[in-house]
């Protein structure tokens, strides 16, 4: 396809888009009547419960059928597929480092935003701070992983160095090291990039989580004589938990789900595949599709109980 | 919380209320401060360094690029464009196509769900109907099913439609593969958008609402003259972050551009150049910046909504 072509059907698709919506509102809006309102209410909703029926619901059903089938989806194996997950030695290396990416990530993340958020509070340079450390999600997990190929860079030690972390090893006198071969140590590189992307998320929220503490009992704290020290165990931290649990929760959805990281900097290889990559793997690559089907599932119920708890609080706050 | 930072703030010393501090709690707490001000800006140069290293090095001739550290090039400054003409013009590897991709596909992946999902906000804030909660928390609850699980039955749909629907992917699939890659992106896009929207709406007072009931205003007028001019910021913050997430996406584009290079996006190049090229670090610099600089405008410009956007969605849930 060519560009121009590649533009009209650009156009096309945001007139389509906007003509079909445009026409939804102009036809409901003389609907008055009790059942002219239903109408108007499906015509609201509707599309929106399609879509997502059709490329949500109906998938994530499909997948855990299909996770019962053997490879090629003809018949089906029963538990076969989630046996080999959990008796397959790669197999199990990936549910071991999937642990390992969701225990550290968002726990580090975390603690490496809440840090700087309180530390710039109210600092001169607070906005730039701020931003310097949120940059990074503005960049895509496949361009950090080219940024971080580059600190990581590997050359034998006698030679000049190209990655600033060898660098800095040979002028300490050590020997310069294979940071994203050398297993078992190479995950938790990887794990770097992904905090690396994810800790200026997690410093936005508890930023203004912080500044949403009432300066009255900041006062009375001080009053009391608090130091730095007990004031952040004692106020802060209690003060902003919820803030916490949701950023805790929303960086471990999205370590279960990264797949960009892993795929970019090693393929999977040296010992470094995840549930999500692996799922890619077997699904299209291998063509191992019940078991990639089992892999996906695997994510699917990892993050259930998640969104159960995120349900709950929506309503305890709708209930308010 | 303004102990923490006097030596990076000390307009903010001097506090209006508060009893004076004795010499050894001053003292204390200029320690703690100074630890905390060196702690602060040891992350921020940690998290500034890797991106600038990149930055200088796809400035750096080739040959520099291949055989000492970006920092040398501080030493010794030799700088060039040569990296990005290559990247954008060169034959062989020919950004500006993939470019073009990334906005073809990214700007209809952020209209679609945003006008799908207001729409359907407005019905769950503020229209009245049976099953309206179960439905909303039923459609939040889908934003958790991975995408991963979602790629091939939908793949099946595409290529195999029913009903004798038109194929959407495959040999005969209109549009070449863009269709299914704006489908895909808006459809899981849509559970979060409808939660944001609905956060935003339900902000708007209830006597407003009421008052334009009253005066005999129905939805249709409600929704645009009362909720889209109030809900603008909303929209722009949550298009912000439909709009990096699309751009930066690799998953979707490679699953169902179906490898297709005529539609692929640029991260899909970039990764593919990470893969063969793993030591052309001249070309790796500046294509990784090329996909940048789009991200980085858009964030920059919007970072206000952005973040506006982010707390509405987190932080309430």
């Amino acid at each position: 396809m060519s560009t121009p072509e590649k533009l009209l059907n650009l156009v096309f698709a945001v007139l389509l888009f906007f003509g079909v919506m445009g026409a939804i509102l102009l036809l409901t809006q003389r609907l008055r009547s009790r059942n002219g309102e239903r109408v108007q209410i499906a015509a609201f909703v509707g599309p929106s419960l399609l879509l997502v029926a059709v490329g949500l619901l109906y998938p994530a059903v499909t997948t855990i059928i299909q996770s019962f089938k053997n490879r090629a989806l003809t018949e089906f194996v029963g538990l076969e597929n989630y046996r080999a997950i959990f008796t397959d030695d790669s197999q199990l290396q990936v549910l071991r480092n999937t642990a390992i990416w969701v225990i550290l990530t968002p726990v580090l993340a975390t603690a490496i935003g809440l840090v700087y958020a309180v530390l710039i509070d109210k600092a001169r340079f607070e906005r730039f701070a701020k931003t310097l450390l949120f940059l990074p999600m503005a960049i895509s997990l496949v361009g950090a992983s080219i940024i971080w190929k580059f600190v990581y860079d590997y050359k034998a030690t006698e030679q000049d160095q190209l990655g600033i972390l060898n660098a800095i090893l040979k002028s300490l006198g050590v020997d310069t090291y294979r940071f994203l071969l050398t297993e078992p140590w190479n995950t938790l590189f990887l794990i770097v990039i992904f905090i690396w992307v994810q800790a200026g998320f997690a410093m936005t929220l508890l930023s203004a989580s912080i500044k949403a503490i009432p300066d009255e009992i900041n006062e009375a704290a001080r009053l009391d004589g608090a130091s730095s020290l007990k004031m952040f165990r004692f106020i802060t931290i209690p003060s902003i938990r919820p803030a916490l649990i949701v950023v805790l929760t929303t960086i471990s959805i999205a370590t279960l789900k990264v797949f960009d990281i892993v795929r970019t900097s090693t393929g999977g290889n040296f010992g470094t595949s995840v549930l999500a990559n692996e799922f890619y793997t077997q699904s299209f690559r291998a063509f191992q599709q019940g078991l990639g089907a089992a892999l996906g599932t695997l994510i699917f119920v990892l993050v259930l109980p998640i969104v159960v708890y995120n349900i709950r609080q929506m309503r305890k706050l709708e209930s308010r | 919380m303004t102990t923490t930072t006097p030596t990076i703030a000390p307009a903010q010393v001097e506090e209006p209320t508060g009893p004076p501090k004795s010499a050894a709690a001053a003292a204390h707490s200029t320690l703690t401060s100074r630890i905390g001000s060196g702690v602060a800006l040891a992350i921020a140069v940690l998290w500034t360094i890797p991106t600038f290293g990149l930055l200088v090095s796809s400035f750096r001739p080739e040959g520099e690029v291949k055989t000492n550290g970006w920092w040398n090039a501080f030493a010794n400054p030799s700088f060039t464009l040569d990296n990005y003409k290559a990247v954008i013009t060169g034959s062989d590897v020919d950004l500006a196509t993939y470019f073009v991709n990334s906005f073809v596909i990214t700007i209809p992946s952020v209209l679609i769900p945003i006008s799908l999902a207001t729409l359907a906000a407005y019905a769950f804030a503020w229209m009245d109907f049976k099953g309206r909660h179960a439905l909303f928390v039923a459609v939040f609850a889908l934003q958790i099913v991975p995408i991963q699980v979602t790629m091939i039955p939908l793949l099946k749909l595409y290529v195999q439609p029913p009903l004798g629907l038109p194929q959407l992917a495959g040999a005969n699939a209109v549009g070449g593969g863009f269709w299914t890659v704006w489908l895909s992106h808006s459809i899981f896009a849509l559970p979060l958008a409808i939660y944001l929207m609905h956060n935003f709406m339900r902000e708007v007072p209830r006597e407003l609402i009421e008052s334009a009931r009253v005066d005999g205003a129905g939805h249709v007028q409600i929704f645009t003259r009362i909720m889209l001019p109030l809900l603008t910021p909303a929209i722009a913050a949550f298009g912000i972050f439909q709009f990096l997430w699309v751009w930066n996406d690799l998953l979707v584009a490679l699953v169902f551009a179906g490898g297709n290079l005529d539609v692929s996006p640029l991260t899909v190049r970039l990764a593919a150049l990470a893969g063969q090229r793993g030591e052309d670090w001249h070309l790796l610099s500046a294509g990784a910046f090329v996909s940048l600089i789009v991200p980085l405008i858009v964030f920059l410009a919007g970072q206000r909504y952005f973040v506006r956007g982010l707390l509405a969605g987190s932080v309430k849930g």
